[in-house]
Order: C-alpha cells, then structure tokens, then sequence
C-alpha cells in the first residue's frame, strides 16, 4: 500500500508531483494554478471576511464525514456567520510520515467535494510531512476568505430585545458521533456527524430579506457554549426554551448514559440566527425549504438586558446554563 | 423515547405539584439522598414550584464528591509509577486531590485512561500482560454489581497484573448517621432509586422503623421526584412511617438477586472514610481476603496521610447532612466554585454545591 513519505514534504520531484497531481489535479482553478508563493486574489471593493482553523479531529474518519470536509465545512460556516459569501480558502496539510496514501486521497477527494459544494476556490496551501510519531495521522488549516455584501451589518451591537433564535436543526450530532467513534461505543441507530456548508441557508435568507441580526455556528463549547458569550457581549439575557430544543432520539440516548448535556456538544452543520421577531416566521419558511434547514425551530429569544444565558424549563421555570469550563466528561452515576 | 420522555412532561408534572400544595398543611424538610436526584430537581425547577413550607435539603449521594483526598492522592501516586496504567471514569478526573486531579497530573505525564466500561479494563490488562493496569472504581450500591463483576472476570482470567482502588459507599448507613445526629431536620427522605434496584428495600425497613422516618424510594425524572414527593408528604401529613417505592418500574421490594451474589462474592461489609463527613461505620464494600492481591494498595510504597478539610468558612460536612444549603455558604461561589472546589459537594457536577453554581446562581 502506498504511503506518504518524508519526502512528499521535502520540497523535492516528489512533493512536485504530488502537488501537481493530488493538488492542483483536484482543485484546478484560475488562481491556484499558477502555483506561486501566494495566491492573487481580486478585492471587489466589498468588505472581506477572513478565518482560520485547524482541524485535528481524531478519528479522522467518523460516521458522517472526515478530516477533508470538517476542514472546509468549517471554515467556510465561520465566513458565513459575519455574513460574508466564501469565495476562496487556503489548504495545509501536516501529514504524518506512514500516513495511508489511499486515505489521502479520499480526504482530498471530500475536500474538493466539499468545496465545490460550498462554492469556495482552494487557492493556495502548504504540505508538510512530520516524522512518525510526531503527528496523528493527518492534521488540517484552512483559512477562509470571503465578501460581505454591503447591505449586510451582522454583530453584537445588532441583537435586540426579542429577536428570535433560530436552529437549523437537532444540536449535538456532530460530538456525539466523535465519541462513539473515538471510544468504540456501540450503538443501534443512525447517528452521524451533521458536518455540511450552510451556505445555502444564508443565501436564502439574504435573497428573502430577511432581517437577521447575529449569526453564530455552535461549534466547540456547543449551543451553551456559544450562546453563553453572545450573552455576555451584547449584554442582553438570552432564554433558550427547553420543549424547543431539537434533540435526536440517539443523541437523548446518548447524553442520558453518558450523562453529557446535548447543549454542550459540538454541532459542524448548525446555525443559530438571530432574527428579527416580526420576521421569524418568514425566516423558518425559508429555511425549511433549504437541504440543511429542514427541521429548523425557534429556541429562544433574546430578553431584557443582564448578560446571561437561561433556560426556560418544561415547568416554565427559568434559571441559568452556565459557561462550560472545558470538554464534558461523561458521569459515574 | 420510551421511559424517559413521558416522564418528563411538564404537564403531568405540574399536576402532581398542585396535589402537593393541596395536601400539605405541615411545615416539611425532605432530604433527596442521591446527587442525581438533586440535579434533576434544580435542573427541571421544581424546588421553585413546591410550595414553601418544604424545604428539600440534599444528601451525601455523590460518590465522586465523598471519596476522600488521599484516595485520590494514591490514585495519582499509582499512576505515575513505572509499568502502572491507571484506569477510571470520567468525572473522576477533575476531582482535586491534596495537590492535584488526575486531570493534571496526566498533563504532567501519569498514565491515566478514562473508561466508560470498567471490562475495558480487563480487556487491556490481557492485553498488556507487561503493564500493571489499577482500576479505580468509585461508587455506591450501583456501581458495585459492575465493579465486583469486573474483579471476577479478572480473577477468571487469571490475570496477575490486574489491580483495584476501590472506594464503594453504602447508602443505608450515611441515613443513619444523618438520623443519629442530635440536631437532624430531616423528616422525611427520598431514597434512591438506582440503588434501591440493586439493593431491595430490606436494609430501609428497620432504619424507617427505629427513627420513625417514612421512606420513598424515587427514581430520577421530574415525574418520579415530584411524585416521590407528593408520598413522602402524605405519609408526613399523616404521620405514617414505613418503606414505599415510587420507582416501581425498576425497583422491586427484594432488589436484584444476581446483583446482590456477585457483590457478595468480592466484597463485604466494612468502615469507610466520606470527604467532608469523615468515617461512617459499615457504610462500605471493601474486597474479600480472597481477592486481596488485587488491592492496589499493595503496589504503593509510599504512606498517605489522612487528610481533614480544613478550609475556614466551608460548611461542606453541614451541607452533605442535611443541616445547611449550599447558598448559605458564604464561600460559595466566590473562593469556591468548581474550578476550585473547596469542599467535597463542589467537586463532581452531581455534587450539591456544584449543581446550586450550575442552575441557580
């Protein structure tokens, strides 16, 4: 079986022909092809977004997805969240010497796919390849860059009294599937990571002028998490309703045995829009009409101003959802 | 999902609260032994709804908050020796022992694995038959069956270099210590539900009896916590004492038979330290003579001072009986909280203190 050598990152013949054909093979495109030092990009004289991320996800296969389509998914959703369309994003690779060729490929393969899917150019990137023991199979960073369209102005200083929360759907897929996977749990059911571009949700919206205020994907620190610092930023309370709360039967399952809060796991395809109350309605609408917007719910809603998350109970009892201090740990009893 | 959903409607719920309020004319202070229990309630809000003239206070049940420091100080001595994997549940490893958590000492480099099966355990001590691999198992009647199932399958195996820390609490004694306290308030205690399917009612019985106290043994459900409430206050109104149990669906008055028989194969009864309350006669397993060269203990070389919580203003050992609530700490949430837990209720997320920082601050 083939596998990545030292040499694929050492700048020789074969990390050329590795770029020539598993990179620039792939992702052929106007700007990459040139292959220089830096990629050269058209300003259109709009506002640009850019991220970055790395992603180090261990299994690098899970249910649902891999490493490939986590590190564009994610990178391209944290454009999204200011509001920007993702036009281009960077590739680097750190792979680790032994590393299965044949996985290579299909990481790179699910990149592509996921970046065509997205509507992104892989510009310009890096391969690095680290001795054996010194890495954990294949890491990733994408940065992203992407435009924000003039009439747009989404941030903190936009969240208002009584905008609406809105999910596109059932919250903690994406963690959970990690540690099933990780740990080698076995359970019945159809569990998977929700990993996808949400970039036509947005567009929708933006098409269907829809007034959203704020955008936020839960990511790392989950819904509670995320929410938990919008709280405090724009120094408004945010009440999420706890019968609201898309939840999968295996994901329930799940957090009952393990005792870890669905609010807490990591989603890589879900989006929290704030939006206006009077347009809520209208923006489900348009949502649900969307591939991964299917099952979108109101949550919550922003209140008066404090600074704290709360949950509404079954029992319409209010109290707080603090911020998580680290990874959940799942419970003795 | 069947057996959870439906018992978690608020509706239902709400219902059995307003039968609480129209029986209750008495002025009531229940105790919910079990951590779980004690979640459930804040987490759901029902302590807001009941009326107020009851008072719940929250018992000793987290075994993670009552095992002692310098169980966890061996632990961690264990895990940093030579050969030694040191295996234990997840929320075991945040738990500050003298110096440090588990958590931080394996940033430092011990060899510590969380597990969520403790047959995993002795899966990898097969497998590794050149590691010594310690299993720390903590727990009350619940974890026990599992635990003492996992000694017997090492002891099956033949398995030289399999090795436990154990610290297994008994429910029934911890009551009875709250109960011989001259200034006890409880009046009146849901029992917990989990350990009561393993155990049966019978060790209940004499202590309902002997202190006059009636018992609801109560599952974990906003239903079930709010129905264990609505018995427990009648049985007060009417000054009935005795045994019931709300959590018929898993519990049978006699207990789980094949549960009670491994426990009885590897363990019997013995005196056990809690953090924050100190030794309680009889309230825990400790590993027959047969099994005592699976006692981890054997491979320390080292002494570990007991050691006594100390810290001025923490009310831990009042919170754990029963006498004070964790908002009448004035160290809550200020010095204390649970990144740095000064008592025993603070330091697992079942504990009391903890669960008040989590939902009612």
């Amino acid at each position: 079986m083939k596998k990545v050598e030292l040499a694929h990152g050492a700048g020789g013949i074969l990390m050329r022909e590795f770029i020539e054909k598993e990179i620039k093979g792939r992702f052929k495109n106007e700007e990459l092809n040139k292959l220089l030092d830096s990629a050269i990009l058209k300003n259109k004289n709009k506002r640009i977004a850019f991220t970055t991320d790395s992603y180090v996800v261990s299994p690098i296969f899970f249910p649902g997805g891999n490493i490939g389509e986590l590190a564009v998914n994610g990178t391209v959703n944290d454009l999204i969240a200011v509001g920007a369309f993702p036009e281009f994003i960077s590739l680097s690779l750190i792979i680790e010497e032994g590393f299965s060729f044949e996985d290579l490929e299909k990481i790179l393969d699910s990149v592509k796919e996921a970046s065509e899917r997205a509507n992104v150019k892989v510009v310009t990137g890096d391969t690095k390849v680290v001795e054996r023991g010194k890495g954990d199979g294949i890491f990733i960073n994408t940065s992203g860059i992407g435009f924000i369209p003039e009439d747009i102005d989404l941030g903190y200083h936009r969240i208002k009294e009584n905008d609406k929360l809105i999910i596109n759907g059932p919250i903690g897929l994406h963690g959970f599937s990690i540690l099933v996977a990780r740990e080698n749990i076995k359970v019945e059911g159809n569990l998977k990571s929700d990993t996808a571009s949400l970039l036509e949700l947005w567009k929708a919206l933006y098409e269907n002028k829809i007034e959203v205020h704020f955008m936020r994907d839960p990511t790392r620190g989950g819904v509670q998490g995320v929410l938990n610092e919008i709280a405090k930023e724009s120094g408004y309370d945010i009440v999420l309703f706890e019968d609201n709360l898309p939840i999968t039967d295996e994901v329930r399952g799940l957090s009952e045995i393990l005792g870890i809060d669905p609010l807490l796991m990591a989603n890589e395809g879900k989006m929290i829009f704030f939006v206006k109350a009077s347009d809520a309605e209208r923006a489900l609408e348009v949502l649900r009409g969307c591939e991964f917007g299917r099952e979108s719910k109101v949550i919550g809603e922003v209140s008066k101003s404090g600074g704290s998350l709360k949950l509404l109970t079954s029992l319409k009892v209010t109290r707080i959802l603090d911020m998580p201090y680290a990874d959940p740990l799942p419970r003795i009893c | 999902m069947k057996y959870l959903y439906e018992f978690r409607e608020g509706s239902k719920v709400k219902l059995i609260i307003e039968s609480i309020r129209k029986i209750c004319k008495g002025k009531w202070t229940i105790m919910e032994v079990c951590g779980s229990q004690t979640h459930s309630i804040l987490s759901a809000g029902i302590d807001e709804l009941l009326p107020e003239n009851i008072t719940l206070v929250h018992g000793p049940g987290c075994p993670v908050c009552v095992t002692p420091k310098e169980m966890i100080d061996r632990a961690i001595s264990l895990s940093k020796m030579k050969d030694v994997i040191l295996f234990t549940y997840g929320d075991m490893l945040r738990v500050p022992g003298s110096k440090e958590s588990l958590f931080k000492a394996k940033a430092d480099g011990a060899k510590v694995k969380m597990v969520y099966s403790p047959f995993e355990v002795v899966e990898f001590a097969k497998n590794n038959p050149d590691k010594k691999v310690v299993f720390f198992g903590i727990g009350f009647e619940t974890t026990t069956p599992c635990n003492a199932t996992t000694i017997l399958r090492a002891r099956e195996l033949n398995l030289k270099n399999f090795f436990t820390l154990i610290a297994q609490f008994r429910v029934p004694p911890a009551i009875e210590a709250i109960l011989n306290d001259p200034f006890n308030k409880v009046q009146g205690f849901l029992a917990p539900g989990h350990v009561c399917t393993v155990m049966g009612i019978e060790e209940y019985v004499p202590i309902s009896e002997k202190y006059n106290v009636p018992i609801v043994v109560t599952g974990f459900e906003s239903f079930d916590l709010s129905q264990g409430i609505l018995l427990l206050v009648s049985m007060l109104e009417r000054k009935e004492k005795g045994v019931k149990i709300q959590y018929k669906r898993s519990c049978k008055p006699e207990g789980n038979h094949k549960a009670k028989e491994v426990i009885n194969k590897v363990f019997k009864i013995g005196d056990l330290k809690w953090r924050g309350i100190g030794v309680i006669k009889n309230s825990g397993w400790v590993l027959k003579e047969e099994f005592a060269e699976m006692d981890a203990n054997i491979l320390l070389k080292e002494y570990f001072d007991e050691i006594e919580e100390t810290k001025e203003g923490c009310v831990a050992a009042l919170i754990l009986q029963g006498k004070k609530k964790p908002s009448d700490c004035a160290l809550f949430g200020k010095e204390c909280n649970p990144l740095n837990p000064l008592g025993a209720p603070m330091v697992s997320s079942e504990g009391a203190c903890a669960a008040y920082y989590k939902f009612k601050r």
